[in-house]
């Protein structure tokens, strides 16, 4: 379709764009990508035969791009320019028509019949059929930028060229016209090349991306494989986090403020929590956010909270929606919900255990409450037990003061169950329906705290030394609340 | 339609132009007369051989010329206007009228001819002094900075029109004798030319018209810029010289035949534009019609307002034509502060 040979061009003696090489399928998206600067509108300027590469060439379709006129380019190559003014208000029809201009031939060629039909086509496909006589300048930015796409589409291009064509539009525009661009690729094997600004836009749409530094093919793969955390960072010259999408294979770039923007912390940022305990509930509040992972009503998965919730709830609290029922339990008590993680628990608070525990450099600082009347043990549970959502019993909360990477908030999670299940065993808590030892309760929850800054931890396993004191801490909290839970338990029964 | 309706103005300017007057001739006989001189059949008797004589011979040419010069002037305005994307620009605020202008003046003074051109030599001087400005103009504003911005043309045709209106006024100085004969012609007039200036004006009219005319869909894609031209498919470079060549050549042949009569070029084109929209293909014949039809009444009030004393028609058109370029570039601030 195209190829693109060791092409080098520039404006002067300096080339901006230095032996860029690479070929393209019909029906491709292509996504170029790199800092201002880096040669990537006038690596597409070459490619429409705006400018001339100084070395290299560029093919389209066996032909030499060099070889054919202006003309003839414009009919296999269309080009979705940047916003631009214009001086006089064309109507939207008129701006359309334009793009029928390489197809007509002579001096004095007049509007055809096919010609207006094609023209209706592109209006129509891109939704601005219903206002193609209004004038272009009382159109929306979005609304200009489709009316320039039809003008595109009306060239019946094989070759789609736009350059940064997301820029000024709202982020509902960027989606819509990037997914009509990914579904004319496949219905019309329309090729695309895209500069595109946006890096999460890039991966989300483009099959291969080609990365550029200083006019330099930096790389050209597929997004995932160019968008490598460190590649980015050195071309880009920020500090920014490679994620995966949560909802598409493909890779998200967040970007990340340098890290004296930052608050700074304390010495000691476990001794800035403090208590706040009420007959109803248990409130940890922290002077800044934490990154959490957890299983709580409120605030579940990674979030960024400062405000940690345990509330205690009747053993019989039935409730069709828990979430919204204690998101406006939380704005009673007022706190900011999205600072907010929150559980709750039939158990009494009272019976809560604090733990502190210094390990060699991480310190730990763990609470737990439990109760065991729905001791379960997970290995039989597929026998006996029916989905029955209630509130949580032996709820967990686990604060380490250093950053773990995403490994080690998994690890932590499965060091601390097994601490957990260890106490169940040590004080012979049975499950009640098959008399066996029980590894849990049926509504059990953790949630692991860290910080946002700092060296990071990368592992949490159990015999990692912040596994081990995690594994310790643990174990201590729930023995403690256990142990006030079954001595009153006996008491009353006395 | 918007066509007809322009054929229709032009028509009636001219038969208006050409019974009102000193002595006044009542439109039938006028029509009468047009009629045999297109179509040779015996003159009917009820028209006197003075009024035909009057008609043919001194009316009507001066009529056709301003109409040719006031098409030359809108289309060229309109071409410019199109090309630089500017709706200020115009043969005379570009200084392209002054260039043509230095040129005539400069082959009137020396008594000019040159070989093979003879008595085109006027016109073909004219023409290409008048392109010369504008390639200057344009090479001095890219100069300046890259974009070629409204503002920086505008004020870059100001400064090339009142240096070569200097240099017009030296060689006035220069001259002494005919030293009224000139000015008045600087002023701009169509008046006591003859027949022998609009065949003179007419060939390059033709070409110019031609080549604007054919590049009609071009202007429509210049008017998005350059760059977008070129990816709709225009050959700019090849397309702006042949635009730029027909918009000086009838500037050119406008100046040569009639004087600088400022602001035709610039105000025609703006209000045809709003009237049938931006679109050249339009755009054109409508400016041309327009344009001619406008001169010619124009004309008409020249030389009835404080008759038997005629004023220059570039006087009248300034007086239209100032106010209305002032009003445009206010319009088009405002927009661009809001």
């Amino acid at each position: 379709m195209i190829q693109v040979k060791n092409v080098t061009a520039g404006y002067g003696m300096k080339p901006v764009v230095e032996n860029i090489s690479f070929d393209m399928e019909a029906g491709e998206i292509l996504g170029v990508i790199g800092p201002n600067g880096s040669g990537k509108s006038t690596l597409l300027k070459c490619m429409y035969g705006a400018l001339k590469p100084d070395d290299g060439e560029i093919i389209v379709d066996n032909k030499r791009l060099g070889a054919y006129t202006q003309k003839n380019i414009a009919k296999k190559i269309a080009v979705l320019p940047q916003q631009t003014d214009v001086a006089f208000s064309y109507t939207v029809r008129q701006v359309v028509e334009l793009g029928r201009y390489p197809h007509q031939k002579g001096w004095f060629s007049f509007q055809q019949k096919q010609d207006e039909h094609i023209v209706d086509k592109a209006l129509q496909e891109t939704g601005v059929l219903s206002f193609s006589n209004h004038p272009m300048d009382s159109l929306s930015g979005g609304e200009k930028q489709r009316v320039l796409l039809a003008r595109a589409l009306a060239q019946e291009p094989d070759i789609l060229l736009l350059d940064e064509p997301t820029n000024h539009l709202d982020i509902s525009y960027q989606l819509n016209l990037l997914d009509t661009l990914k579904d004319w690729s496949k219905t019309k094997q329309l090729t695309v090349i895209a500069v595109l600004h946006d890096l999460n836009m890039a991966a989300m749409y483009s099959h291969r991306v080609l990365l550029l530094e200083d006019g330099r093919q930096k790389a050209l793969d597929k997004p995932s494989v160019v968008m490598e955390k460190n590649r980015l960072e050195h071309v880009y010259q920020a500090h920014l986090e490679r994620k995966e999408h949560p909802s598409v294979p493909s890779p998200l770039i967040t970007l990340e403020p340098s890290s004296d923007t930052l608050e700074r912390k304390r010495e000691n940022v476990l001794d800035s929590l403090s208590i706040e305990k009420t007959p109803g509930h248990v409130c940890l509040m922290s002077p800044f956010h934490w990154k959490t992972f957890s299983s709580a009503v409120v605030g579940a998965g990674f979030g960024w909270h400062r405000y940690f919730v345990n509330r205690h709830v009747d053993k019989d609290y039935a409730c069709d929606q828990p979430k919204q029922e204690y998101t406006a339990y939380l704005k009673k008590i007022g706190l900011d919900i999205d600072d907010t993680a929150a559980m709750m628990t039939a158990a009494r608070l009272d019976d809560g255990a604090f733990v502190r525990m210094a390990g060699d450099n991480h310190d730990v600082f763990v609470y737990a409450t439990a109760g065991t009347s729905n001791a379960v043990d997970v290995s039989k549970s597929y026998e006996y037990y029916s989905m029955n959502h209630t509130a949580g019993t032996i709820n967990l909360w686990i604060f380490v003061a250093h950053r773990l990477s995403e490994a080690a908030y998994a690890q932590i999670m499965m060091t601390a169950t097994e601490a957990k299940t260890k106490a169940l065993m040590d004080y012979r808590i049975y499950d009640p329906k098959t008399k066996t030892l029980a590894t849990g309760t049926s509504t059990d929850s953790v949630l692991v705290a860290a910080l946002s800054e700092g060296e990071e931890i990368e592992y949490g396993g159990t015999i990692t030394p912040v596994g081990k004191t995690i594994g310790k801490a643990v174990y201590d909290a729930v023995s403690r609340t256990l142990n006030h839970y079954l001595k009153r338990r006996s008491g009353n029964e006395i | 339609m918007w066509l007809a309706c322009g054929c229709i103005f032009l028509l009636v300017s001219v038969v208006v132009g050409i019974s009102v007057g000193s002595l006044s001739i009542p439109f039938h006989s006028s029509m009468n007369v047009l009629w045999t001189a297109v179509w040779p059949k015996e003159m009917p008797a009820d028209i006197s051989p003075t009024h035909a004589a009057i008609i043919l011979d001194i009316r009507l040419p001066r009529v056709l010329l301003a109409a040719l010069v006031g098409a030359s002037l809108a289309l060229a305005g309109a071409a410019f206007q199109g090309l630089l994307k500017n709706p200020l620009a115009d043969p005379y605020t570009l200084g392209v009228s002054s260039g043509s202008a230095l040129g005539a003046v400069i082959v009137l003074f020396f008594g000019l001819s040159l070989p093979l051109l003879g008595s085109f030599t006027l016109p073909v001087i004219s023409i290409f002094s008048g392109f010369l400005t504008l390639l200057g103009l344009l090479g001095f504003v890219r100069f300046i900075e890259k974009t070629l911005s409204t503002e920086t043309i505008i004020l870059a045709g100001i400064i090339v029109s009142s240096f070569l209106g200097s240099l017009i006024s030296l060689v006035i100085a220069l001259t002494g004798d005919e030293l009224r004969q000139i000015i008045s012609w600087l002023m701009g007039s169509v008046s006591m030319r003859g027949w022998d200036y609009i065949w003179l004006i007419l060939p390059f009219f033709i070409v110019g018209a031609v080549l604007l005319f054919a590049n009609r869909k071009e202007l429509n894609a210049l008017v998005f810029g350059e760059e977008t031209a070129k990816t709709l498919g225009v050959d700019t470079d090849k397309r702006r010289i042949i635009i730029l060549a027909g918009a000086s050549l009838l500037t050119g042949a406008a100046v040569s035949v009639s004087g600088t009569i400022g602001f035709v070029g610039l105000v025609v084109p703006h209000l045809v534009r709003l009237l049938v929209g931006p679109n050249h293909q339009l755009l054109l014949p409508m400016s041309m019609f327009a344009g001619s039809g406008f001169l010619v009444l124009t004309d008409l009030a020249a030389r009835t307002i404080i008759a038997p004393t005629e004023l220059p028609i570039g006087v009248i058109t300034a007086v239209i034509g100032a106010p209305v370029f002032g009003m445009l570039l206010f319009q088009q601030r405002r927009t661009k502060t809001r």
